[in-house]
């Protein structure tokens, strides 16, 4: 059976919630999806379960209030649905509690967020290593510790985020290993300003993490992870503005886990395999959909919001998700121009405030080709496959001019991460490699499914005798 | 300035096809260049299942299939790279009595073509792989049988064609060619190739290239669909198919399986691959965890959909082409990675004058008057 409805919403993070719930104010009969139990996407992630946590932060209670805006609403929620297909115009194919599902609507707003990138260094994948944005998971979803003393490193405001956390359940934060130099966030003070409840938010977390009174390490990035077979300290070193490893005093701090990250990239699946246009954007991190101001891809009824579409954080992407679903309502006829532009419009100047502080974040937040210059030839860039950067330099030496050409040549990106982990960091190598732009090596083909999906759940239980085997071929 | 060269041989469209008669003739003594609009081996040679089977190969192609078989198998020795080719035992598969029928009948005229077929009974098969279900009712068991691994042939035949002196000119798309009073030249972006002969060997784009010559050859594009496993440990050894050879199955040696076997998805030679029908990737992995039970519990990785050429009846185009002197065709060979290495082979032997052991596919059988 094929669930028909006027609007799929892929993603139910702020972006996707949002757009769901203006299309259906407007009229619109939505479906939004997920692969999670509950509405709220990364930054906004409800608890596991049963579970209640003591002490809500501001992202918690944001994420209660969208929630039940949604629970109030008219969408029809598929939560707990893996979608694997992405095709027509449009059609999803998902797997569910129940087995297999398709969907199917002549509009379709892709809302799938974004994956974190780690600008691989000696050590990086040993257990215990664990991402940024993969610590918040487990704190704000689990209230489950990285570990009990934790080195938190890399670059952008998750480190102060999952630093306070930690801090927040208990644990011992080793260090904080800043890539930026105190005066880069004097710098971004103006911009941060311009939201004084976010900056609150983040002076917030950096008055319980000064009363901790955690290492905090400016202008240094981690040089290694070390153990036998877990992480078991790491030796950190000052890093020049770029990001590039500088000579200096390097330290050494024991630990059982270490947190790390270095920004968010979009992921964009979905406007990547229904072929809509693309532009390279570091300071968005990455490859994003080109999109008119509410939203519209290049292909027709396609819209995308969110950290999918770069990365500017929970706020902007709810209002840009409001943008998408009314002009998804719009373009269904629902809306009439003048009421679209009066609906729009002060979403339209949400999400210009917000321009200064994303930017800004974003910023920090975003790719340093410096650092990526200096990693390590022996150092493994895709993990999935066990790739050197080593091997990639050689691929491009032999010959491969793109990054999908470099992924024949190495099985870089063809493992069960489907590139998201590698990827950005092995384009700019292979940029770097050849002295060529990001646009020249281009971005993975997205490929289906979405996700891995378990052979058996999505062929269910069937007869030979009803496979549609079509006839064969001349002999 | 240089006058630029002219090149004694042009191949247009470096696929596994285009790859092998640029090497061949190389070496043969012509200078050789060849273009391609993208890297070489990343359309149907790239995104191919690789499959190296007699079982699907039609009768007519058997000699060939089984020098190319060889050819794959010493690709170390004449290419001097790996493509990753492993030769083990392939299996063709009967559940029905219908299909039984259809094995025997096929298998048969395959072995009178010369390929090593035989019927096993179930018990054997299972002895042969173990991994494959139990409700077969009997087998095609060929001992000539394997696979290539596809995503590596286009870094094998760089290096060769680079080695053995070809010009190689990837990423040079060709808008037209003119005949001129020594040859050929081929128009790009980036300035005219010419050439003494050409070989037009583009694959499903085959037909837009002859209509730069005038000559209308039409040719069908299927859109095969195929996905691929996550690693898993071994389930299988052999290649696996069924007797309607709508299915090819293999596990290569890192782990993954790939799960083919010409299941249509939807594109055409504009767009190439566009999007993969969902009903007909879950029949199509409905039916390789039919055949080999264990792989249920893998998950997808990926899926995709390549493009395969064919004629109006189904064989090849591999040949002169009639009427222009020293222009050559070379595609739609229907077994394009079984059989292609072999019918380059052919089609180069007969540009450096020499008598070709095993047949061309001459076009005149397909040649139409050009639509007005």
């Amino acid at each position: 059976m094929i669930r028909r409805a006027d609007c799929l919403v892929l993603g139910a993070g702020p972006a996707g919630t949002e757009a769901a719930l203006a299309a259906a104010e407007a009229g619109l009969d939505v479906v939004l999806i997920d692969e999670q139990a509950d509405a709220g996407g990364q930054g906004w992630r409800a608890p596991l379960g049963s579970l209640t946590l003591p002490r809500k932060g501001a992202d918690a209670e944001a994420g209660d209030r969208l929630r039940s805006r949604l629970a109030a609403s008219g969408v029809d929620r598929r939560l707990g649905r893996r979608v694997w297909s992405v095709g027509g115009a449009f059609r999803l194919d998902a797997v569910g509690p129940d087995g297999a599902e398709a969907y199917e609507a002549p509009r379709l707003i892709a809302a799938t967020g974004a994956h974190e990138r780690v600008v691989p260094f000696p050590g990086w994948t040993l257990p215990g290593v664990i991402g940024l944005a993969g610590a918040t998971v487990l704190l704000k979803a689990q209230a489950v510790l990285p570990g009990r003393r934790v080195v938190v490193a890399g670059a952008g405001p998750l480190l102060f985020a999952v630093a306070a956390g930690i801090v927040a359940k208990g644990g011992t934060v080793a260090a904080i290993v800043d890539m930026d130099g105190r005066l880069a966030w004097a710098r971004r003070l103006p911009g941060l300003a311009r939201r004084l409840d976010l900056l609150k938010e983040g002076l917030g977390w950096t008055w319980s993490i000064l009363g901790a009174r955690v290492p905090f390490l400016a202008g240094h990035g981690v040089r290694c992870a070390t153990g036998r077979s877990e992480v078991e300290a790491v030796i950190v070193g000052p890093v020049d503005a770029d990001g590039a490893p500088i000579a200096g005093p390097e330290r050494r701090f024991a630990c059982d886990a270490l947190a790390v990250g270095h920004g968010l990239v979009p992921g964009g699946e979905v406007p990547k395999i229904l072929r809509a246009a693309h532009l390279y954007d570091r300071l968005r991190g990455g490859f994003i959909p080109e999109l008119d101001p509410y939203g519209r891809t290049t292909i027709e009824n396609l819209y995308a919001c969110g950290d999918g579409t770069g990365i500017r954080g929970a706020r902007p992407s709810a209002a840009a998700g409001r943008l998408a679903g009314l002009a998804a309502a719009h373009d269904a006829g629902r809306l009439d121009a003048a009421a679209f532009t009066a609906l729009a419009e002060p979403t339209l100047q949400v999400l210009s405030e917000y321009r200064p502080f994303a930017d800004t974040v974003a910023g920090a937040m975003a790719l340093r080709p410096a650092q990526v210059a200096a990693i390590d030839p022996a150092t493994v860039v895709c993990r999935c496959e066990d790739v050197s950067r080593a091997e990639i330099d050689a691929a491009v030496d032999a010959g491969a001019s793109d990054i999908n050409q470099m992924k024949h040549f190495t099985r870089c990106g063809m493992g069960p991460c489907q590139g998201r982990m590698c990827g950005d960091v092995a384009a700019e190598l292979v940029a770097q490699r050849r002295g060529v732009t990001r646009e020249t090596v281009g971005y993975w083909t997205q490929r289906v499914p979405l996700r891995p999906v378990p052979f058996d759940t999505m062929i269910g239980s069937f007869d030979y005798a009803d496979i549609p085997i079509p006839p064969p071929a001349p002999l | 300035m240089s006058q630029a060269p002219i090149y004694d041989l042009g191949v247009i469209g470096g696929g596994v096809v285009g790859s092998t008669l640029a090497l061949l003739a190389q070496r043969g003594g012509l200078s050789t260049a060849i273009l391609d609009r993208g890297p070489l081996c990343r359309e149907a040679s790239g995104v191919n299942a690789g499959t190296l089977t007699l079982q699907m190969t039609r009768v007519a192609l058997i000699p060939h299939a089984m020098r190319a078989h060889a050819m794959w198998a010493s690709a170390r020795d004449w290419l001097g790279h790996d493509v990753g080719v492993v030769v083990c035992d392939g299996l063709s598969l009967a559940f029905t009595e219908r299909e039984a029928a259809l094995l025997e009948e096929r298998a048969g005229k395959r072995r009178a073509a010369g390929a090593p077929i035989t019927i096993i009974s179930r018990d054997e098969a299972l002895r042969v792989e173990p991994g494959i279900s139990d409700k077969i009712l009997m087998a095609g068991h060929c001992v000539v049988d394997g696979y290539a691994n596809a995503y590596l042939t286009g870094q094998a035949f760089r290096a060769a064609l680079v080695d053995a002196g070809v010009a190689v000119m990837e990423n040079r798309g060709v808008s037209g060619l003119d005949r001129t009073d020594k040859g050929f030249v081929a128009q790009t972006a980036q300035g005219p190739v010419s050439f003494r002969r050409v070989v037009l060997a583009g694959g499903v784009w085959i037909e837009p290239m002859m209509a730069w010559l005038g000559v209308h050859l039409p040719i069908k594009v299927l859109v095969n669909q195929l996905s691929v496993t996550e690693r898993i440990r071994p389930v299988m050894r052999t290649v696996v198919g069924i007797a309607s050879g709508l299915l090819s199955l293999k596990q290569y040696p890192h782990g993954t399986v790939v799960i083919g076997g010409g299941w249509q998805g939807i594109g055409d030679r504009e767009r190439g691959g566009v999007e993969l029908v969902p009903e007909r990737l879950v029949g199509n992995i409905r039916l390789a965890c039919h055949a080999i039970p264990e792989l249920a519990g893998a998950r997808l990785a990926r899926a995709w959909a390549g493009l395969e050429a064919e004629t109006a009846d189904a064989l090849p185009a591999a040949g002169p082409i009639p009427g222009i002197p020293d222009a050559y065709v070379c595609g739609s060979i229907h077994s394009g990675y079984t059989s292609g290495p072999s019918i380059a082979r052919s089609l180069a032997d007969v540009i450096l004058g020499r008598e070709p052991d095993l047949p061309l596919f001459p076009i005149d059988r397909l040649m139409k008057a050009a639509p007005p």
